[in-house]
């Protein structure tokens, strides 16, 4: 056709967020139309997989992979794309650390489908069906193929070899718009670099930065059900578990903006190994005790330690073989 | 693996004038303990990054010690290990709240001269992580 | 002798295939639905903070992440008994609406109105917004995108993030709104008005005059008759942000109407063995398999729905329409493709009651936010989303950790009457072996019309594959898989 760079989009264990935070380019998004080839982007545009199948080897410019790794159909997807693309990059959280959805990992496959397809209160399910996990179902004297549900959701890298990442539960417009221009740049960074967002932290561009003390100490965590937080001080300061110290900037403090605390989804600064780890060294050095009792006390107000610093990034904890250990 | 033959590895981060110490002086005593049980001297229990804990978790360890001067005034550091306290503890509840056995992580104050204690808890930890058996590596693919 | 898979279903947020399996006669002996997505947050909620639970559940759908952050937010305050300030609910209000006329236009505009506004049997190469370009012109199209962008910068300067958005607390929201502020939302507000009225303006030029389109709108292919559940107001009015929930039947009689504390007297959930999603019927008929008619529980929610369940609807343009509507089709409307007559209709509604509740003086109050005392055990909270009705339900103990929570959200309840849509228009519409991509595009067209969004439908079964057709013969040899251009 021309020689315009070809661009893939794809979705996994996605929410869409991820796909709509693309239409909400906007205007630009006609733009970058203009500048590239669509050639494959199902919640948007009536080409399929056969379509991709079809493509040479390495002639997708560069694939964007939104959602988890969740089903084994993902997983085959996944590989697809990788062999048909030059760049694959790793869209949202979910496809960088695994996102939300990531903290089932908490439970087994097991206990997942028990619970959706057995015992939540609403099911009606007499004969126990579950659905098929041995690769297929039938309908009549037809087989199709099931995708079966993974043991464990895992972020894009665990399947793939992922050149770049972009963070955010869903990334902002000018996040996805810088790391486009990154992309059509020519100049490429090294594999594996976190494009789009800041390389310094939240609090770096949050604007109560400067009523946040040098040092944060404070006598307990509070939480928004019974606090209502002040807009005119640091949130951390003011007691709630703000994680902007450790997460990467980017997003231009969002959350903050509304007075409520950031919750990580711009993920780990550089040189961090395991985001949890890290939130929870910082949260528990500014608890404000000497004594073990005083500690312990108020540690244990907090209702959930894993969901409040591991909310985007279970999958890619350290913690992995400790979870798998004790999965039912 | 078999868990016949399991022998549980053990990671110990160990700060430098107490634990490391006490350490030194079973060693030096003569104290048995046992082979599998790997020591990391840290300059102050303050310095142990939570991180570290996990890198070792991953990477193998079946159980991991912290150990650090008494609270709350032995640390040379002033209060390393009334940040290690800290840390630790929120760790602790995080493993709890993931049903991770509580056996599997322990923070110790050691004096340097508390080598009979040091063997006691290397000791107590081995024959509880032999009872737990060794970690999972790989997701289980049924 | 065939079987056919379109594959992936495109222009619908989430992942899905249509079989179709063909007989000796090259006839089409039964369409399936099939939707490959399981993420299970009925079970990873449990353990959760329950005030994290409306920006977790948000993530269930990222194309209707406020439906999700308001009815988690609204079981909030059920939960710990704190109704929200005036203020409060209204500014959520405000931006339940702002979310509900932005999400309708793109599927107007993006998602299924390429079908018609470019047609139904053209290429695939125009269906979609290149299409739309050329047909409507490159300015008219920004209008709309910009038009969206306005309203979702609104949300995201009242929520926090227009994707998943944060202002949602027990009793109230995190942030007011001030008189700057306001101008601006005002303006917008005036804009939108406009803006809806120029829908409704284009649907009737484009589809509404003509005969062809309006032909397909009410063929038998794109017709069921069930039941219909929606919010309405103590007037019986259609309303997204709060009410009792009405079921009428296919007579349109009421059938029942309750308070979401009854919810599980009313709603099951059937299995099947082919698919992750669930099949919501109305519990007292039993589960009849898909079938529609009087007998059978399968129910219909979204639009088209709200519309059927409303005895009128509270915003004088929006009634006109509304009436207009009926006139044309009668009531209850049965046809599916009407929902996107039904999707526009409802722009309407939300642009007036934009405009009353920003020229409503509780708006600026700074008194947002109640705060609870009670001790939690037990919440449920339901609002229409753009696709229907959606309910939230927690257990939690009594530091307000979630023990347990059952979601019925809203694609998953069309997924019934998706199902038999798909499997009539198919019947209709491949006849004697005669399949190509035209007809094809107007099986998915069934499908499209409900909006459907599969990371919703499968919140428990996780986001995955869009969609495929695939053809098999009744010995369930696989025979071909059609490729979209045959
Ligand atoms: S990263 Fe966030 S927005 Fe993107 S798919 Fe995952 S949950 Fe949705
Ligand atoms: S801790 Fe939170 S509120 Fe405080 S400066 Fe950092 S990001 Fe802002
Ligand atoms: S403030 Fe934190 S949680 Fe909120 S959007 Fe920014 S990075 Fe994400
Ligand atoms: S020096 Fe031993 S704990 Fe600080």
């Amino acid at each position: 056709m021309n020689n315009r760079p070809k661009v893939a989009f794809y979705w996994c264990a996605s929410c869409g967020g991820c796909e709509e935070a693309v239409v909400d380019l906007a205007e630009k998004i006609i733009d970058v139309v203009s500048l590239v080839d669509i050639v494959f982007w199902p919640v948007a545009m009536d080409y399929k997989l056969s379509d991709v199948e079809a493509l040479p080897d390495n002639s997708i410019t560069v694939s964007f992979i939104n959602g988890g790794i969740r089903l084994s159909e993902h997983e085959k997807v996944v590989r697809l794309l990788r062999q048909k693309s030059k760049l694959v990059v790793a869209y949202g959280a979910c496809a960088c650390w695994g996102g939300i959805p990531g903290l089932a990992n908490q439970y087994s496959r097991e206990e997942i489908l028990e619970r959706v397809y057995l015992t939540t209160p609403t099911t009606a399910n007499p004969e126990k069906i579950m659905p098929p996990q041995d690769g297929y179902a039938k309908l009549g004297d037809v087989k199709i193929e099931v995708p079966t549900f993974l043991p464990e959701l895992k972020p894009l890298d665990e399947v793939i070899d992922v050149d770049y990442y972009i963070p955010g539960c869903p990334p902002t417009p000018e996040v996805t718009w810088n790391a486009i221009n990154v992309l059509l740049s020519g100049k490429l960074p090294d594999k594996g670099t976190v494009i789009g967002a800041s390389n310094r932290s939240l609090c770096d561009e949050c604007p109560l930065n400067k009523t946040k003390p040098e040092n944060v100490l404070i006598k307990e965590f509070k939480r928004v059900v019974n606090y209502s937080p002040r807009a005119d001080t640091c949130l951390l300061a003011q007691g709630l578990p703000c994680l902007g110290p450790v997460t990467r900037g980017g997003c231009g403090a969002l959350c903050v903006k509304a007075n409520m605390p950031c919750t990580g989804c711009f993920g780990p600064l550089e040189n961090i190994h395991d985001y949890g780890g890290k939130a929870l060294s910082f949260l528990a050095s500014i608890l404000d005790y000497e004594n073990e009792e005083e500690i312990k006390r108020e540690i244990s107000k907090l209702p959930d330690v894993s969901g409040l610093i591991y909310k985007y990034t279970l999958p890619k904890s350290l913690l992995k073989n400790l979870l798998r250990s004790v999965r039912k | 693996m078999s868990t016949n033959n399991y022998e549980p590895r053990i990671v110990v981060f160990a700060c430098n004038w107490c634990s490391y110490a006490a350490i030194d002086l079973a060693g030096t005593s003569r104290k048995l303990y046992p082979p599998n049980v790997r020591v990391i001297r840290v300059m102050c229990s303050g310095r142990v990054d939570p991180q570290f804990v996990l890198e070792a978790f991953k990477n193998g360890a079946d159980g991991v010690i912290v150990a650090g001067c008494r609270p709350p005034s032995d640390c040379h550091y002033i209060n390393g290990n009334i940040k290690a306290l800290r840390r630790f503890t929120l760790f602790k509840r995080l493993l709890e709240e993931l049903g991770i056995e509580k056996e599997r992580f322990r923070l110790e104050w050691i004096s340097a001269a508390e080598a009979d204690k040091w063997v006691r808890v290397v000791n107590e930890m081995l024959e509880e992580l032999r009872r737990l058996g060794p970690l999972k590596a790989e997701a289980v693919s049924v | 002798m065939k079987e056919i898979i379109i594959d992936p279903i495109t222009r619908l947020e989430g992942h899905g295939k249509i079989i179709i399996v063909m007989n000796d006669e090259g006839n089409v002996e039964r369409a399936y639905l099939h939707i490959p997505e399981l993420r299970g947050f009925e079970k990873f909620a449990e353990g959760r903070a329950v005030e994290d639970m409306p920006q977790i559940t948000s993530r269930i759908c990222g194309v209707c992440p406020m439906a999700h952050h308001m009815a988690s937010t609204k079981t909030l305050d059920d939960l710990y008994k704190c109704k929200p300030t005036i203020t409060a609910r209204k500014i959520r209000e405000l931006m339940y609406n702002i979310f509900m006329l932005e999400d309708h236009a793109l599927h107007v505009y993006l998602l299924g109105g390429p079908d018609f506004i470019v047609g139904p049997t053209s290429s695939k190469e125009e269906r979609n917004i290149i299409g739309i370009i050329n047909k409507v012109g490159k300015e008219n199209v920004l209008k709309v995108i910009s038009m969206r962008k306005k309203l979702r910068e609104i949300n995201l300067m009242l929520g926090g993030k227009t994707i998943h958005p944060v202002s949602g607390v027990p009793g109230g929201v995190s942030r007011p709104i001030n008189s700057d502020e306001l101008e601006k939302i005002k303006q917008v507000a005036n804009e939108s008005i406009e803006f809806a009225r120029f829908t409704l303006k284009l649907f009737k030029d484009i589809v509404l005059s003509n005969d062809q389109y309006l032909n397909l709108i009410t063929s038998e292919a794109y017709t069921h008759r069930t039941y219909y559940m929606g919010l309405v107001d103590e007037k019986n009015r259609l309303n997204f942000y709060d009410g009792k929930i009405r079921v009428v039947d296919p007579r349109g009689n009421e059938y029942a109407k309750f308070d979401v504390h009854q919810y599980a007297e009313y709603i099951a959930e059937h299995v099947e063995p082919w698919t992750y999603i669930k099949f919501p019927f109305l519990k007292n008929f039993g589960w009849k398999g898909f079938v529609d008619g009087e007998d059978s529980g399968i129910y219909s929610v979204a639009p088209l729905a709200r519309l059927n369940v409303s005895d009128s609807l509270p915003t004088h343009e929006a009634q006109t329409a509304f009436e207009e509507m009926i006139s044309m089709l009668g009531k209850p409307i049965h046809h599916t493709l009407a929902n996107h007559w039904a999707r526009v209709v409802e722009m309407i509604y939300s642009a007036e009651r934009i405009q009353e509740l920003v020229n409503d003086p509780d708006i600026l109050d700074s008194n947002i936010r109640n705060i609870p005392t009670s001790v939690p055990s037990e919440g449920m909270g339901v609002v229409e989303a753009p696709r229907g009705t959606l309910i939230h339900h927690y257990i939690t103990d009594e530091r307000g950790v979630v023990k347990q929570a059952n979601l019925i959200v809203a694609t998953q309840n069309n997924a019934a009457r998706i199902a038999l849509s798909i499997d009539k228009a198919a019947k209709h519409l491949i006849r004697q072996g005669q399949v190509n991509e035209g007809l094809l595009n107007m099986v998915e067209m069934a499908f499209r019309a409900y909006d459907p969004c599969h990371a919703c439908g499968t919140h428990t079964l996780p986001g995955n594959m869009p969609f495929a057709m695939y053809i098999y013969d009744t010995n369930g040899k696989l025979l071909n898989i059609v490729k979209h251009n045959l």
